[in-house]
């Protein structure tokens, strides 16, 4: 038996005090591809990651990644087959990058790290730049040195899976620009990236497959060029929205 | 001042505020004397014991609780922990004075329990931005149940032993066969130590630490636990000791951090300092009488205190 690599839901829901935030979804990404999530604010995109990352346990529904049912799957063995950055809150803690980055090993050494965990630290450190500012502690860090900072702890996770709720925030373009790099190695490595991305021209650029929501449900799914298109996008945004071409991936333009 | 400067100079200052210890209080040693030995066995070795486990516990168990709520300005001392465990202790004092002393412990450590974790469910709904809300909710919840086991003090005629454990943490009552359940606040920062970067990864957020892999639930009643078992333990056999929950873990990190499994034996070793030099301060003012080093404590953390809540949150976050 071969188990089904990639992500697969069945009949999710989830709602709040009565309140619908998702209907119940099916739903399948590919293992070994960038998927993009994308929607106007309120779709449900941070929830449905949400779920599919146990940050949530899920009540209706099922949500297996790489043949791990979330709900049953111990949350240690979950944490070595997919890593999770949400739009994090305040932390009250006072680390330095170094100690941040290390803390993402600790569902493969539990506090013991190895030369292989040092090594992933160092390997994280330096793919973010954040080598010379290792040191630093992270409330002196800037918006976006301190957003680097924790992708670099989920990266050094090196999960198969990787789940990324809108890790663009605070990130200046060049910095933007090198994280979907850094995804895109990462996936011609064999990784999978799941990512919410507000930015539609960063899912044009990069992503291999995007999944459209929008009140709760998914409203489209296919490649790029098949959900990036100016009529689909303006009824999802529910504003007029122009789509053109630049290196023949589709160049979405909205800014006036 | 640079980590390794923190860890030689508190483990220094320990070593030679134990000496001191030893040598100080009402009773003169002189090398030679019969007397010496009984003084030290009996007196001065358990007194040293005592100020060096309890300051150590509750530093570590101030640190753990700033952790499991994420906010700096809180310790046990400030959140109701010791007025709930004086509660117990009421309790068990009314319904069954003749219990045996470890009943009485076990009451105190599970109300206390009862108490930190009444304080933890009341401030989660308390945005975590606001961090000066989460202080004042504990001062105010400690209110409460302080006004409550006063009450019922009064009624009972055993506001003395009341002011005993809330009021004037002190070791002149301290001698060997009096003081050993600090041995168990001592094991459980112990514990707390050994549990270091659980406590340092729940500290994320508890989004961070699903995703690592733990559960933030577990982590939180852990903590809750090394909280209790301090706070129970240190007000039974010496009374409560203010501020020393709070002043070192924010000095401690403000030059080493949150990396709990390095910092945690220098908040320690602190701690210990803190209390046992307070305690031989005490000592020696009004030689040969005492002063209580709660009430140095008292007077002195409210300053520190008040200078860290002027610092605000300009290098807490």
């Amino acid at each position: 038996m071969t188990i089904h690599q990639g992500i697969e839901i069945s009949g999710l829901s989830h709602a709040v005090r009565g309140a619908e935030i998702l209907a119940p979804t099916n739903l399948k990404l590919p293992a070994g591809r960038i998927t993009a999530l994308i929607g106007p604010n309120g779709a449900g995109k941070s929830t449905l990651s949400r779920l599919i990352a146990r940050i949530e346990p899920p009540v209706t529904g099922r949500v297996l990644v790489n043949g791990l049912d979330v709900a049953t799957t111990s949350t240690d063995r979950l944490a070595r087959e997919l890593a999770f950055l949400g739009q994090h809150s305040w932390l009250a803690s006072r680390l330095r990058v170094r100690e941040l980055v290390a803390f993402g090993r600790w569902p493969h050494c539990k506090g013991r790290p190895g030369p292989a965990d040092r090594a992933a630290v160092d390997r994280a450190l330096a793919e973010f730049g954040l080598l010379p500012i290792a040191g630093r502690f992270l409330d002196t860090l800037s918006g976006g040195q301190a957003q680097r900072a924790h992708l670099a702890m989920t990266a050094a996770q090196e999960t198969p899976w990787l789940i990324l709720d809108e890790p663009l925030n605070n990130l200046d373009l060049a910095h933007a620009r090198a994280l979907m790099a850094h995804l895109a190695r990462l996936r011609d490595g064999g990784g999978s990236i799941l990512v919410v991305l507000h930015d539609l021209n960063f899912a044009a650029g990069w992503a291999d497959h995007v999944v459209a929501m929008k009140d709760g449900r998914i409203v489209a799914e296919g490649t790029p060029a098949d959900v990036l298109t100016a009529p689909a996008l303006s009824s999802l945004y529910e504003t007029e929205i122009c789509v053109g071409e630049h290196q023949g991936r589709p160049l979405v333009l909205h800014h006036l | 001042m640079r980590a390794g400067h923190l860890w030689v100079l508190s483990a220094t200052a320990l070593g030679l505020l134990a000496a001191a210890s030893l040598m100080v209080g009402a009773a003169r040693i002189a090398p030679g004397d019969p007397m010496a030995a009984l003084v030290l066995g009996v007196s001065r070795i358990p007194r040293t014991l005592a100020a060096i486990l309890t300051g150590a516990a509750l530093a570590v168990a101030g640190v753990v609780m700033q952790q499991i709520v994420r906010n700096r300005f809180v310790e046990p001392a400030t959140a109701g922990t010791p007025e709930a465990s004086a509660a117990g202790l009421l309790a068990v004092t009314l319904i069954a004075p003749d219990a045996p002393i470890w009943l009485k412990m076990a009451v105190a450590a599970l109300a206390a329990l009862g108490g930190a974790a009444l304080f933890a469910a009341l401030i989660r709904r308390l945005p975590p931005r606001e961090v000066f809300l989460v202080p004042l909710a504990g001062i105010a919840l400690a209110g409460v149940i302080g006004a409550g086991v006063t009450l019922v003090g009064w009624q009972a005629d055993l506001m003395q032993y009341i002011s005993i454990w809330l009021m004037s943490g002190e070791f002149s009552g301290v001698i060997a066969g009096r003081y050993e359940f600090l041995w168990i606040a001592g094991a459980a920062a112990l514990l707390a130590w050994f549990a270091a970067d659980r406590f340092a990864i729940l500290a994320l957020g508890p989004d961070a630490a699903t995703a690592l892999g733990l559960s933030p639930v577990a982590v939180m009643r852990l903590g809750l636990v090394v909280v209790a078992l301090v706070t129970a333990m240190v007000v039974v056999t010496v009374g409560m000791l203010p501020f020393v929950g709070l002043i070192v873990p924010n000095l401690v990190a403000r030059v080493m951090g949150d990396n709990l499994r390095a910092t945690l034996p220098v908040v320690a070793m602190t701690g210990a300092v803190l209390v046992l030099g307070f305690d031989l301060l005490g000592r020696i003012v009004i030689h040969p009488y005492e002063i209580p080093a709660g009430t140095i404590l008292g007077a002195a953390g409210a300053v520190a205190f008040l200078w860290l809540l002027w610092r605000g949150d300009r290098d807490a976050r």
